[in-house]
This record gives structure tokens, C-alpha cells and sequence, in this order.
């Protein structure tokens, strides 16, 4: 029976795992690639590394990081953060990425979707949404969630959907940083609209969150950051858990 | 020496590192020179069948492949190139195996592609995986799935069909799942594959 995957997310800057909390304040946890030897040994299913470096060298530094990974891990990875161009893919899946995230550029532009979907499948296009509830309707954020636009949630993840898209990653930005739970009710919605896979994040607290995104939310994986950086839930422990709430995982 | 074939598919890469961590020497190569010489052939990829077939006709893999006679490992797009037909595309692949590539059909919610981490079932006529391995979750991407049939050494299940995670006839092996991804468990069944005789 598939597995619902248990993804830690590990924010980059300067080549440093950082988290921020509502992506504002930050702190240092860690070499990238330390840490996610250590996930995939303790039993995490995928990692995903969002970069959020704002220089000219990020490409070099991204692709550079995404050898290291694919090196030294044995489990899947994504890689993202300010992708624009499909030259910018092509080198990530040369060294050895196996997703690539897009979020703004996709906004922006969506036929990069397309674009991506086409030259290198499906599979690989990791569509990352960041949105916020505003007066009842969910609306897309872009830069951290600093900037409203004007496209609705589940029309853009539809959208996404039919550009070509292979999961959706969706971060509730009322709920991210809080560890009060996922936005499960939006998700729900999410997951009966789309025939691709979803990624939740944002709010992972405890191993209830967990077991409530699965069921409620009906996601396929849940991501968090902090709550796994700084020990708060164990992996094993998480996945344990969940196997008792008959949660079909991977035991580790 | 352990030829990887280079035919401009996608995730090459994560082959080459999962070779280069267990420490077996290797090279990634479309000369068929070098694959016809080498002591084992992978055959891995991530792709469409359609365009994919089309390069392998016209660069002669296609027939090469089908005439090598040491072990050959087909991954995920490899074994179902190994197969006899794709719906992807509508078209006739490499034919070592006579099984058919065929599209899930979405039931009950699952969504596709099937991708994420699920159960490889060996079958009784499996003499080359280790037992360990049975029931142990690997990590799988894909939108189209190979049918059992005779050649068929390991099923899973999903979108309410039982298909094929594992094939193997004669010096052809191959795996739907990403054994190069699968965190330990794949890393024994490639470790399998190189111990298997030539």
C-alpha cells in the first residue's frame, strides 16, 4: 500500500540550514547535507531543500548542492528556491536533483509549468503554492507571503495541474510557524479537486497534526521544519505513531 | 566493469552515485563497444516511452540491447522499454519481455502518477533478491505500469491493480521502482543484481 510520506523541509541560506518561523526570523540549523543524511536515516521519506540565498551565485551554489546531496543520499530529494528559467532545471537534474520546486517564476510566467512539464515530465515539476485566508477566500502569496495576487488557491492549483505539474506543495502561510496544525480543511478541498499528489506544510506541531493531515486534510505527505530540526517530533517516533492510528507508512 | 547506458534520459545521475557509494566501478556510455564488453548493463531511466524509443531505434541500442548477453538491469522507464508495447504513445518497445506497458486508471481517490514509497511482494520464482527484501517499501514514480505475467518476480499494487515491481527472464532484469532511491532496500537489490552469475 503507498505510504503517506514524512518530508523534512530544510531552508538554505548561504549554504546553511536555516528555519525561518512565519519566514521571518531565522535560525542556524546546520550543514544541508548532514542533516539530510541524518533524516534519511532516521527514516524520512524525501527531503525537500528550498533555498532562499538572494544573490547572483545562487545557481552555481543550488546546483552544486544538489551533487552533494544526490552523493551522499539514497532517498529522494526537491530542490527550489527562485528557479526562473529552464536552464536553471536542466542543471539541478544534471547533478543529480530528482524534482525541481517552482513558485513565483510559475506565477509569473505559467507557462514554465508547461515549459518544464514537457521537457522533462511531469514528475520532476513540484508546483509550490504559499496562500493565505483573506475574508474567507484563500488567496496566493508570493515572496515569503509578503505579496498578495490575485489568483485563488484552488484555481491556481488546478491551473498548475493542467500545465503539467506533478505534486502541489502547499504552505498555508496562517498557519506556518504557529504548530497549531495544517490547514486541513483547505487541503481536503485541494486534494478532491486534484488528481495529483499534495504535499502539506505549515503548522506541524506534534504527531496529531500528522495523523490529522492524512485523514482530514487527506494529504499524500506531510512537510515540516523546525519541529523535526530541533527535535521536538522524531521521525521513527512520528511514524510509529501513525502506524498505530492505522496510517499506511514506512516503518523505520 | 559495469556499463551505465547514456541515451539522454532524465535522473542518470542518481544511478552513477548509488554505483559510485557502493564502490563498484562503472561508466556511463552509449559506445556499444563498451556496453557489448562490459560485465553488467544498466539500463535506467525517466522519460516518455514514445520520444525515448524513437532514439533508441535510431542510434541502434534498440537492437543492441536486445542482443546483449551479460545481465542487464532495466529501471522504472528501462523495464517497461524492455517490454513489448507502450500505451504511452502507442508504441512498440525493445520486446524482450512479451509483458504490455498500460496507463493507471485513477480509483477510489489515488492519485497519479503513483509516486512515493510502496510494498515490493517477491514471488515464489524470485531466485535473485534477497528475502529480506519482501514486503520492504521502494520508492516508485511513474504514470503507466508493466501487467503480470510469466516473467513477473515481484507484484505491488495500486490504483486497485496488482502489477508488476519486478521483472526477470533469462540475463534481463528489471525494476519499476527506483532501487537507486530506495534508501537501504534498494541498495541490496542492486547489490542482488551485481551478484547475480554471468
Amino acid at each position: 500500500m503507498l505510504a503517506k510520506r514524512i518530508i523534512p523541509c530544510l531552508d538554505i541560506k548561504d549554504g546553511r540550514t536555516v528555519k525561518g518561523v512565519n519566514f521571518v526570523n531565522l535560525r542556524d540549523a546546520g550543514d544541508p547535507v548532514e542533516l539530510g543524511a541524518k533524516y534519511s536515516l532516521a527514516g524520512a521519506d524525501e527531503l525537500v531543500f528550498l533555498d532562499i540565498t538572494a544573490t547572483n551565485e545562487r545557481r552555481k551554489t543550488l546546483s552544486d548542492l544538489a551533487r552533494d546531496i544526490a552523493r551522499h543520499l539514497n532517498i529522494p530529494f526537491t530542490i527550489g528556491g527562485g528557479i526562473k528559467h529552464i536552464d536553471d532545471v536542466d542543471v539541478l537534474l544534471n547533478a543529480g536533483a530528482d524534482k525541481v520546486s517552482i513558485n513565483s517564476a510559475a506565477v509569473r510566467r505559467p507557462e514554465l509549468i508547461d515549459e518544464l512539464a514537457y521537457a522533462f515530465g511531469n514528475q520532476f515539476v513540484v508546483v509550490a503554492v504559499d496562500a493565505k485566508n483573506v475574508d474567507g477566500e484563500w488567496f496566493v502569496h508570493l515572496n515569503g507571503g509578503r505579496v498578495k495576487t490575485e489568483h485563488k488557491l484552488f484555481d491556481w492549483a488546478k491551473e498548475a495541474q493542467e500545465r503539467g505539474a506533478g505534486e502541489i506543495l502547499f504552505t498555508s502561510m496562517d498557519h506556518d510557524g504557529t504548530k497549531a496544525g495544517f490547514a486541513n480543511e483547505a487541503l481536503a478541498q485541494m486534494s478532491d479537486l486534484l488528481s495529483i499528489p499534495i504535499i502539506a506544510s505549515g503548522g506541524a506541531g506534534n504527531k496529531e497534526h500528522f495523523a490529522d493531515v492524512f485523514t482530514t486534510g487527506k494529504a499524500d505527505a506531510g512537510l515540516a521544519a523546525s519541529i523535526f530540526h530541533f527535535g521536538e517530533v522524531g521521525i521513527k517516533e512520528l511514524k510509529d505513531y501513525l502506524a498505530e492510528q492505522q496510517i499506511p507508512v514506512r516503518p523505520v | 566493469m559495469i556499463a551505465v547506458i547514456d541515451y539522454n534520459a532524465g535522473n542518470i545521475r542518481s544511478v552513477l552515485y548509488a554505483l559510485e557509494r557502493i564502490g563498484v566501478e562503472h561508466v556511463l556510455t552509449s559506445d556499444h563497444d563498451v556496453i557489448r564488453a562490459a560485465d553488467k548493463v544498466i539500463f535506467p531511466g525517466v522519460g516518455a516511452a514514445e520520444s525515448t524509443m524513437k532514439h533508441l531505434n535510431e542510434t541502434g541500442l534498440t537492437e543492441l540491447i536486445r542482443s546483449l548477453k551479460q545481465p542487464v538491469f532495466g529501471i522504472c522507464v528501462g523495464m517497461q522499454l524492455l517490454c513489448s508495447h507502450s500505451e504511452e504513445g502507442d508504441v512498440p518497445c525493445i520486446g524482450v519481455f512479451p509483458e504490455r506497458v498500460k496507463r493507471f486508471r485513477p480509483v477510489n481517490g489515488d492519485k497519479v502518477p503513483h509516486m512515493g514509497w510502496n510494498n515490493v511482494k517477491l514471488s515464489a520464482n524470485n531466485n535473485w533478491v534477497s528475502k529480506e527484501v519482501d514486503n520492504d517499501f521502494c520508492y516508485y514514480v511513474h504514470s503507466y505500469y508493466v501487467e503480470t505475467g510469466a516473467d513477473t518476480v515481484a507484484t505491488t499494487e495500486y490504483c486497485g491493480v496488482e502489477y508488476a515491481a519486478m521483472l526477470q527472464k533469462d540475463n534481463f532484469y528489471a525494476a519499476q521502482f527506483h532501487p537507486e532511491k530506495s534508501a537501504a532496500v534498494g541498495e541490496q537489490i542492486i547489490r542482488d543484481f551485481l551478484a547475480v552469475d554471468n
